[in-house]
């Protein structure tokens, strides 16, 4: 045997010792079902496979369906290895009942209380355990729009105030363009209306109502300027908006057919796949200025409570890989997201994503979203009064009625 | 000769329907049990044991989501039902003319009813956009006012969920009109022709009556597909445009997986089992009643 092959065969017996006698089997559900998204996926088990691990897919379509699917699991005595959630409250209730394994060592190691931004780190950090690995950050609040449209109505800049996003609408509709491209679906004018809460009512209000739920705040005249901003947006969209679906409203924007679309960062992939590239016929910006705030979503991967070690151990070395620089990088790639860290190479994403990276390094700018600070029931209810008022007649102070008795839960 | 005991004779009937009745014990009466169970607990994304008692039915009642559902499901019900029987009823009639080419009319009828409305609904929510269907295209040929918009309004939503119901289920209802009519004598026909009654007449007066059965086994049929909509809506509106388009179905999985409300879920199921129950009942003591006052030995 020669020097070469041994050290081959004791780097392979230490990698083994390293990992346990078997390759860690580890089960994960998930939602990512769609092209896109299954190719970053794969860019998660190769990671996985690469540290050792035996990844055993398990993709639910529909996060609804997945979640259950996993909670049901769980109930039933037979849970998954891994379970995918929203960076929100959805999983708190599963906390609560104790049927969740924490990897406070693999966050302890890698220092996640100063490597995640502090809306991260809330939403997984409960009670001063770790119950998440966060895999990516995902901004649901982007303006994106049309530069063909734009140079049709001769706007040659970003609006960079609230009333300058008027203007550049009111320029837009001058211009026979329909200004916003609205998707009129009860979950994106939730969207919408908050992104408006954020930029246009500022991150103290945002947080009052949403964290402290004050109701002080919710009647105070800045929110009823938020509701009435909101609802001015109306006569910017066309009659075929109700009932659209995001991405056909993303269509028009491709299309030159609309100015604008407020829509979390995954409207990119559509702009994507009709080899579109941002800063030449497309822009984004994340709001109104260059201190506008961030708001932070995305997706979480929990580890059902289980006493075998060898499924701890895969547990724990998903929640190594996944945080991975390398891992996010390649995975945020093809999610259309951005990593959840900011000490990563940049080089390789486009320039939405690296204007978001910016963002990110200034902490100040940082908003959890809704669903991070409300219960899904609660965060439910607001959806239902704002569908509501935008929709039908209702007056601005009913509306502010039926929001102070919604967010009460 | 010495008759053995009446349970002895049939006790291998009794073996037989076993699975049939743990099934029925433990798959529908248990799960409803539970259901109502769940209702009175705090539960929101597990199932929690505690006991709150009719918390959940007063949120639930205090909802104008949820009153608004039950006021589009009644709205939707009445429409729905009425015109599948009207235009099943004259389908049937229609193709009873010894027409040409009955099997394949028949067919396509009764196709609808074949697909599923997830698939469905979604040509449906074309058809009725404003801005990509019927109306554009209309407007597109010279009528610039032509206006059919109800899949965006706020009050005729529940009429274009209707009509696109309607378009799968009254090919069923034309289907066992259709039986019922084959069943009918055709020497009343000819009775009714000698005596020199109008083909109008002859079906209003003698044929409807004698479809008593049929649009009987209709109505429940449609009842129970009133009560569950929820795919049509789905695949068309979403429920939308805003709230206008909700139903109980809609409600009820909304609350179970999206809201993480498994109490209000089950409060909302158990208010909704209770409706059809009370439909259900007098129904069923109707017929009961009926069958015995028929002549024995029939």
């Amino acid at each position: 045997m020669n020097r070469k092959m041994t050290r081959l065969a004791l780097a392979a017996s230490l990698a083994t010792m390293a990992f346990g006698a078997h390759a860690q089997k580890a089960e994960v559900i998930h939602w990512w079902t769609s092209g896109g998204e299954s190719a970053a996926v794969q860019e998660l088990a190769n990671a996985y496979k690469a540290a050792g691990g035996t990844w055993v897919d398990n993709a639910v379509a529909g996060g609804e369906q997945a979640r259950s699917a996993a909670v049901n699991r769980i109930v039933g005595g037979n849970p998954s290895t891994a379970a995918q959630f929203n960076t929100s409250q959805q999983f708190h209730d599963v906390i609560k009942n104790g049927l969740l394994n924490n990897v406070d060592e693999v966050a302890k190691k890698n220092n996640w209380d100063k490597m995640l931004p502090a809306p991260i780190l809330n939403a997984i950090r409960i009670n001063g355990h770790y119950y998440a690995v966060p895999v990516n950050i995902h901004m649901p609040a982007w303006f994106w729009y049309s530069k063909a449209a734009f140079a049709k109505a001769g706007i040659t800049a970003e609006p960079k105030t609230p009333d300058e996003f008027f203007a550049t609408l009111d320029k837009l509709k001058a211009a026979g363009v329909t200004p916003v491209a609205f998707g009129g679906q009860p979950w994106q004018e939730k969207i919408v209306f908050d992104a408006l809460l954020a930029h246009i009512g500022g991150s103290e209000l945002y947080m009052k109502v949403y964290k402290d739920r004050d109701q002080k705040a919710i009647q105070s005249e800045a929110f009823k300027n938020v509701m009435n901003s909101f609802k001015k947006l109306k006569a910017y969209t066309d009659p075929g908006a109700p009932n659209r679906n995001w991405n056909d409203a993303t269509a028009m924007v491709i299309s030159g057919k609309a100015g604008v679309q407020i829509m979390g960062d995954w409207a990119k992939g559509e702009f994507q796949a009709a080899k579109q590239t941002a800063g030449k016929e497309f822009g984004c910006f994340p709001g109104f200025g260059p201190k506008s705030p961030y708001i932070l979503a995305g997706d979480v991967f929990v580890f059902p409570k289980t006493n075998n070690a060898e499924a701890i151990k895969a547990q724990q070395l998903l929640a190594a890989t996944f945080t991975a620089p390398a891992t996010q990088v390649a995975f945020n790639n093809k999610k259309g997201s951005i990593p959840i860290r900011t000490d990563v190479d940049a080089k390789a994403m486009d320039l939405c994503a690296q204007t978001g990276l910016t963002v990110m390094k200034d902490s100040s700018r940082h908003l959890p979203n809704p669903e991070a600070l409300v219960s899904p029931d609660v965060n439910g209810a607001m959806q239902d009064v704002i569908t509501k008022f935008w929709n039908t007649n209702q007056s601005t102070d009913d509306a502010v009625k039926a929001m102070s008795v919604a967010i009460k839960g | 000769m010495h008759r053995r005991p009446r349970w002895l004779r049939h006790w291998v009937v009794y073996l037989a329907l076993l699975p049939m009745a743990a099934t029925v014990l433990f798959a529908y009466v248990g799960t409803v049990g539970w259901s109502v169970r769940v209702s009175m607990s705090s539960s929101r994304m597990l199932p929690i044991p505690d006991f709150i008692g009719l918390a959940q039915y007063e949120k639930l009642f205090n909802s104008e989501r949820w009153m608004l559902s039950l006021h589009n499901v009644v709205l939707f019900g009445v429409v729905f039902i009425v015109a599948c029987l009207v235009l099943g009823f004259l389908l049937a009639v229609f193709i009873d003319q010894q027409v040409r080419a009955e099997g394949v009319l028949r067919t396509v009828f009764l196709y609808p009813y074949a697909m599923s409305f997830v698939a469905t609904g979604l040509v449906w929510q074309w058809v009725l956009n404003p801005e990509l269907g019927l109306q554009a295209s209309i407007r597109r040929l010279g009528f610039s006012d032509f206006t059919f918009d109800w899949i965006v309004s706020q009050d005729m939503v529940m009429y274009a969920i209707a009509l696109a119901a309607v378009w799968q289920a009254s090919g069923l209802v034309m289907a066992l009109m259709l039986a019922g009519l084959r069943g009918i004598d055709t020497s009343l026909w000819n009775a009714a022709r000698i005596d020199g009654i109008p083909r109008w007449r002859y079906y209003l007066s003698i044929v409807l009556p004698m479809l008593g059965p049929s649009f009987g086994t209709a109505i429940v049929l449609l009842s129970v597909s009133v009560v569950k909509v929820y795919d049509v809506v789905v695949a068309m509106t979403q429920g939308g445009p805003g709230l206008a388009s909700e139903v109980p179905g809609k409600f009820i999985m909304d609350n179970l997986f999206q809201r993480a409300n498994l109490g209000l879920a089950s409060a909302a199921s158990t208010v909704l089992l209770i409706t059809v129950l009370a439909l259900v009942m007098p129904l069923r003591y109707a017929r009961w009643r009926a069958a015995r006052q028929a002549p024995a030995g029939h």
